[in-house]
């Protein structure tokens, strides 16, 4: 386990960049290099990360980015790592980095494609629970009972689990994670550099401008999100489930916060009547009944 | 690295330089503003990692240095400090 | 040694892309595409062709990676037809704006709905105005001498734009013709390795084509205007070193045919350009004076040529096989437009035929011909499109 010390001083996300104050996001990216330095590739379809880099003919990325159409991040990747694989340049890592919009609605297929066609890259899905640089509209990773500028009154179905509908391409790795927890997520970065395939990583991001929180909370709020469980932090590996730090201390309900100290937090959330909360906890419940089994099972996902 | 002015200057499709300061001073978007008390800072580098604008500089010591040029005044340095070392201070007009 | 072998357009096409050297190929199967990319999916898994395949979900996905593939560095190629292309489109503007050389076959199909599978123009030419250069074939040689010559073109410097390369679904791309395979060493002598104007780089970071203001976008859409305007100057060129090297020539951006003082010339695209040569074969054994011009080049368009040819005919026939609703075709559109400054202007009559793949012989353009000269004889083009062959 890397420590925060040990993580290296360069930035190759450059200050001076778009993002919101407070943008969750941002740490995502700026952990991303510290994680996999500057030979990388990185993909980004339409996203908020497409505002952060800035207008032309300046950019806030030191590292090669190509900015591509928004539902077509897996098969460019599965195009640059054919083409790295012909020219002998497989040292390069090739990144797909899409917001939850252009992941689990409208990229889904190119990435189920490259995932199925074994394309060698990591995508990372930010998480921000909208689509956020267009004005916050409900997408399908938007949680339950949440505002959005589509969902006046508040979503009113549930959070696709897109880690799951990754797992069951069969690929040799996925995890999720959280800024907030940020050597847990270089590790993941790290174990996914050196496995060969396609390698998925779900990053719930928090967002002050689309969550409606003071924007110097975006840590503690994906704090909260791990400790109440409605956002946990496994990896499947190779099919095998394991719930990772501080996670794996949370099977027991017992020690995990009550959702409603995580949703209290949020204006998106504040319409939410008791028994809405109370049906939201009950699934996180359910939800880490299911974690429970299959971390302490043989079995793969 | 130079930034073109004329159209004969221009790549042939948009390929831009990296860039410190891609969308201005950034800085200038503060209300409030962190201020380092260097006397109770423990060093720890959590507010080094979790700035989202890479505004705060790890100095060799491993204090950090706020680059108010850039930094937005998110205030999460000042929420994740554990010794409450970092205050965030209301900007003079 | 160059080599004949008797084949379909479409399994030519494959050929070409081999002798060519493309590096990836991603595709997703179409009719009457499909057997373009099944020959070269043969290639790849014999090893007679050093490529990576990528087995792709989608049209959409299949221009995305070779975006992808392009932007890093290598040679690309993919096919596709109709309803492909058309899902294709948003990523159509994305590469040439990227100005990345990409070649596409495209095996020209009828959109639907309703399903069709036999050609028309209607599928490549929704996709005018996608910075795409097009060319249309006639037949199976030119199917493979302009996919080598596509290559060359859009990896110079001046142009730097992806092409497509067009033909007929059924007419040629599952007919049998005799065709030259040219010696490998010459095509790799006329063809260099691949070039593009920039390419993804560890070294070199750059950010490509992130937020562009008002304040330079239209510089960017200039200098693609200019690009085709540098093509319509190179295509000649390259076609004539090409027939110096290889023996076939096509004309550059027009194929022209018994066009000197002919009173009537039949302006077509495609293989409607093969049957017109007969047609004006037979028209002139009877004494009237017409020729034929095939416009192999459709974007940039030859209005240069269409002038030339203009300046001695005194009435101008073409034939779409298309309809752009609520308008007329675009060929009659672009050879008016490319007109409308003359003094002297020839009469125009637009004629749509072929739709969805019936049949346009030379005997419906004799015809055409027919009709033409008596509104010529009158002094006036008495409908301003006809439609040919029309059930009552």
């Amino acid at each position: 386990m890397v420590s925060i010390k040990e993580l290296p001083r360069e930035e190759y996300l450059l200050k001076g960049h778009a993002a919101c104050a407070g943008c969750g996001p941002s740490i995502a990216l700026r952990l991303l290099f510290k994680a996999l330095g500057n030979k990388v590739f990185l993909v980004v379809p339409a996203c908020c990360t497409t505002v952060i880099q800035g207008p032309y003919p300046y950019t806030s990325f030191a590292v090669p980015l190509q900015n591509m159409l928004f539902e077509a991040t897996g098969a460019t990747a599965s195009g640059i790592a054919a083409a790295l694989r012909i020219r002998g340049l497989e040292d390069i890592t090739v990144v797909g980095w899409a917001g939850d919009g252009g992941t689990v609605d409208i990229g889904i297929q190119a990435l189920s494609g490259a995932a199925e066609r074994e394309t060698n890259f990591i995508y990372i899905c930010y998480d921000n629970e909208a689509y956020g640089n267009t004005g916050l509209q409900r997408s399908g990773a938007t949680p339950y009972g949440a505002w959005t500028t589509t969902t006046p009154t508040g979503k009113k179905e549930r959070k696709k689990n897109m880690p799951f509908i990754m797992a069951a391409h069969k690929i040799p790795y996925v995890a999720t994670a959280c800024p907030s927890y940020p050597t847990d997520f270089v590790n993941k970065l790290r174990k996914a550099k050196e496995i060969k395939g396609t390698k998925y990583i779900h990053v719930l991001a928090p967002c002050p401008t689309g969550w409606r929180y003071d924007s110097s909370k975006t840590v503690e709020i994906g704090r909260l999100a791990v400790q109440t469980g409605i956002w946990a932090l496994y990896e499947i590996e190779n099919g095998k489930f394991r719930l990772n730090f501080p996670s794996d201390r949370l099977v027991d309900k017992a020690k995990r916060k009550p959702i409603k100290e995580y949703l209290s937090m949020q204006e998106r959330f504040r319409h939410l009547t008791e028994a809405e909360i109370e049906k939201i906890q009950m699934w996180i419940d359910e939800d880490w009944e299911y974690y429970r089994k299959l971390a302490s099972s043989e079995a793969c996902v | 690295m130079s930034f073109p002015k004329t159209r004969k200057e221009m790549p042939l499709t948009p390929l831009s330089l990296p860039t410190v300061g891609s969308m201005g001073k950034t800085g200038s978007w503060r209300t409030f503003k962190p201020v380092v008390n260097y006397s109770t800072c423990t060093k720890c580098t959590l507010c080094w990692i979790y700035c989202p604008d890479g505004a705060i500089t790890r100095r060799e010591d491993d204090s950090p240095e706020i680059d108010y040029e850039y930094c937005k005044g998110c205030g999460i340095c000042a929420n994740e400090c554990p010794v409450k070392a970092i205050t965030m201070e209301r900007e003079e007009e | 040694m160059a080599q004949i072998v008797i084949d379909t357009a479409n399994h030519i096409a494959g050929y070409a892309a081999k002798a060519a050297r493309a590096k990836v190929v991603a595709a997703y199967p179409i009719t009457p595409q499909t057997t373009i990319v099944e020959k070269i999916a043969e290639f790849v898994e014999s090893g007679e062709m050093e490529a990576e395949y990528i087995r792709v979900e989608s049209e959409h996905s299949a221009m995305a990676a070779c975006i992808g593939a392009a932007a890093a560095g290598v040679r690309t190629f993919t096919a596709t037809s109709a309803h492909g292309l058309a899902l294709m489109h948003e990523a159509l503007h994305w590469a040439s704006g990227a100005r990345l050389p990409i070649v596409m076959v495209v095996v020209n199909r009828a959109m639907g709905a309703p399903w069709s599978i036999w050609p028309d123009f209607s599928d490549s030419l929704s996709q005018r105005d996608t910075g795409w250069l097009q060319f249309y074939c006639a037949d199976n040689q030119e199917v493979f001498d302009t996919i080598i010559q596509a290559y060359r073109l859009c990896e110079d410097e001046r142009v730097f734009l992806p092409a497509m390369v067009c033909l007929e679904g059924f007419l040629l791309s599952h007919t049998y013709m005799p065709v030259q395979i040219h010696n490998q060493n010459e095509i790799d002598d006329f063809l260099p390795p691949y070039k593009s104007g920039w390419t993804l780089d560890v070294n070199n970071p750059v950010t490509h084509a992130n937020l562009v203001s008002p304040e330079w976008y239209m510089e960017f859409r200039y200098m693609i205007q200019e690009a085709m305007e540098n093509a319509k100057r190179l295509i000649p060129e390259i076609d004539m070193e090409y027939g110096r090297r290889f023996g076939f020539q096509y004309g550059g951006l027009v194929d022209k045919y018994q066009c000197e003082n002919a009173d009537l010339i039949i302006c077509t695209m495609g293989t409607i350009g093969c049957e017109a040569k007969v047609a004006v074969d037979n028209l002139r054994k009877n004494g009237l004076k017409v020729g034929a011009a095939r416009i192999r080049v459709y974007r940039p368009f030859p209005v240069e040529e269409i002038r030339k040819l203009a300046l001695q005919a005194r009435i101008i026939a073409t034939i779409d096989r298309h309809i752009s609703f609520g308008m007329e075709g675009f060929l009659a559109s672009e050879v008016k437009a490319s007109l409308y400054h003359m003094e002297d202007k020839p009469l125009i009559a637009g004629f749509i035929a072929g739709l969805g793949g019936r049949d346009v012989t030379f005997k419906t353009i004799e015809g055409i011909a027919q009709k033409s000269l008596k509104w010529l004889e009158r002094g006036r083009v008495e409908k301003e499109t006809e439609w040919i062959d029309l059930r009552e």
